[in-house]
């Protein structure tokens, strides 16, 4: 899965979808995923980048990310490759 | 080794511009760790989970506010604690110790008051299901029986005619106070004559003590004025009763129906700024008794049956989240381990859900589904929420009326209860059922053995 290409992202966590006109906020952990994600690195790559930095057990990581994965879906920021 | 940071969850939300949240856009809910200090994952893991808990404490402060603001206002004041709200022995014990008469409305909530050590003619009898042997039972034990229909009135001038004693009665009134829908299926009416023409049979017949004048104008009346107009009328009948019988009634019972501070369904503002306070309340209906032409020698004790207002802070619900769910939506979802079965009440209140631990910041529009196999089992469609893992614990606040009582026994065992006393200390006061409790009512026929 990746982002969008029409999709901005600011350093300060606001989204911008140019297709739609809506924004979003992010918090920290999901501009994080969001960078990387933007940076094409792959899923075990990128939870492999936040357990490094964050203390966290890989199934509750695993939940999160899906779930975040499913919002993105939900607003149409991303697509499958 | 580095210390690692705190992880959050990673949360996305879109923003609407020019439609801020309700409540602003800060949503941050606040834990709560410890009902009475005691930590509430100690009451979870002594007695599982889910589980009620009864604050002695809440209970008592709570009685004594609404006692201070009727007893400051009225001479002569009587709380009578209505059982079907929550007739636990423990909590109805409580009341009985802070000086509560008992309420009752069958048979089953009559004996649980004698075996509470209720004087009997300390027990109003409310209700329109009483048998002939509840009707006996309580005309010998002189309890007051509050009259209901007259197929009842004459069934008790009928067993007058079988004992000694006379009974003790008083009627049920409704009336118009101007808050609809009017509640006109119990009692006599007082508009079309209903309720005084029971008087004069009952004056009449000579068989009976005529002892007072009850109402019950309904429930969650957010007003303080109906129960003024309410007041008001029963003091015009006490005023007819003493002009052409010369007896003046001994007591004047307004009910219950006082809102508690749980907000409803629908409503836009939290019932803690909308519903009346005691005061509220004791100010309408004392101004109509002492404004009226009563006999100012003769004012009749004013009785009270507050149920809700009076417990429902006091009660919690202690629970746990089993799991969390994204819908097709995209709304977040958890499901506790607390169904609509064992919270009644969650069918009219949006009830405050509180996580018993400190979350994230971050809260999302979760709704908050129970654990039954059923669709209907929903304790909130929508409130801001934290993200919370499988096994953390949850508390519902001010659930202490009528749920303990309507609960409905299904797939699994109605759980535990637990009092904490005024020094912190825990009682179980209702077992968690167990296979064999619900079994053992059960009976198979031999051809299916
Ligand atoms: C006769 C009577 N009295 C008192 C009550 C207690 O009412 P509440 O819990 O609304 O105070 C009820 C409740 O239905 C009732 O029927």
């Amino acid at each position: 899965m990746k982002i969008k290409e029409n999709i901005a992202i600011s350093e300060s966590g606001f989204v911008f979808d140019s297709n739609t006109g809506d924004s979003y906020h992010l918090n920290t952990t999901a501009q994080i995923i969001m960078k990387f994600m933007k940076e094409d690195k792959d899923e075990d790559e990128i939870q492999e980048l936040i357990m490094e930095e964050y203390d966290v057990d890989t199934d509750t990581l695993n939940l999160a990310y899906y779930d975040f994965l499913t919002m993105l879906t939900q607003f149409k920021l991303s697509e499958n490759e | 080794m580095m210390k690692k940071k705190i992880f959050e969850k990673p949360i996305i939300t879109k923003i609407n511009a020019g439609v801020p949240d309700k409540f602003g856009m800060q949503n941050q809910i606040k834990a709560i760790t410890h009902i009475d200090q005691v930590a509430i994952k100690d009451i979870i893991a002594e007695y599982g989970s889910p589980v009620f808990v009864i604050s002695e404490q809440t209970m008592e402060e709570t009685y004594e506010t609404a006692l201070q603001a009727f007893s400051t206002r009225y001479p002569k004041v009587q709380f009578a604690w209505s059982y079907k709200t929550n007739y636990l022995n423990a909590v109805c014990r409580k009341y009985h110790q802070l000086g509560s008469w008992a309420e009752v409305v069958s048979g089953f909530e009559y004996h649980k008051a004698l075996s509470n050590g209720v004087e009997p003619n300390k027990i109003i009898f409310n209700g329109p299901d009483k048998s002939d042997e509840d009707l006996l039972l309580a005309i010998e034990n002189k309890s007051l029986i509050h009259i209901d229909h007259f197929e009842e009135l004459y069934t008790i001038l009928k067993l007058a005619n079988t004992t000694e004693n006379k009974p003790k009665v008083a009627i049920r009134v409704n009336m118009d106070t101007g808050v609809y829908p009017m509640w006109d299926r119990f009692g006599f009416n007082y508009e079309n004559g209903d309720a005084w023409n029971a008087i004069n049979r009952l004056m009449l017949s000579k068989k009976v003590d005529f002892m007072g004048l009850h109402t019950h104008i309904g429930t969650y009346i957010m007003v303080g004025w109906a129960y003024g107009n309410a007041a008001k009328k029963l003091a015009d009948l006490a005023v007819k009763i003493e002009k052409k019988f010369n007896h003046y009634i001994k007591y004047i019972d307004m009910g219950g129906g006082f809102a508690s501070k749980n907000t409803l369904k629908g409503a836009f503002l939290p019932g803690t700024d909308t519903c009346p306070s005691f005061d509220d309340y004791a100010e309408s209906i004392t101004n109509a008794l002492i404004g009226s032409d009563i006999n100012p020698e003769h004012m009749p004790t004013l009785f009270l049956e507050t149920g809700r207002a009076l417990i429902d802070d006091a009660g919690y619900l202690l629970g746990s989240i089993i799991g969390n769910k994204r819908l097709t939506s995209g709304r977040a979802s958890t499901i506790l381990d607390i169904g609509v079965n064992i919270l009644f009440t969650s069918f009219w209140y949006d009830h405050l859900l509180y996580p018993a631990e400190e979350t994230s910041n971050y809260t999302e529009d979760t709704t908050v589904y129970g654990p039954l196999c059923m669709n209907i089992d929903v304790i909130r469609e929508s409130l801001p929420f934290p993200n919370m893992k499988k096994g953390q614990h949850v508390v519902i606040k001010r659930i202490g009326a009528y749920n303990m009582t309507q609960w409905m026994q299904f797939i699994t065992h109605r759980p535990a209860i637990v009092m904490i006393d005024k020094e912190g200390k825990t009682h179980l006061v209702r077992k968690r059922e167990t296979n064999e409790s619900i079994v053992n009512e059960e009976l198979v026929p031999d051809y299916l053995q």
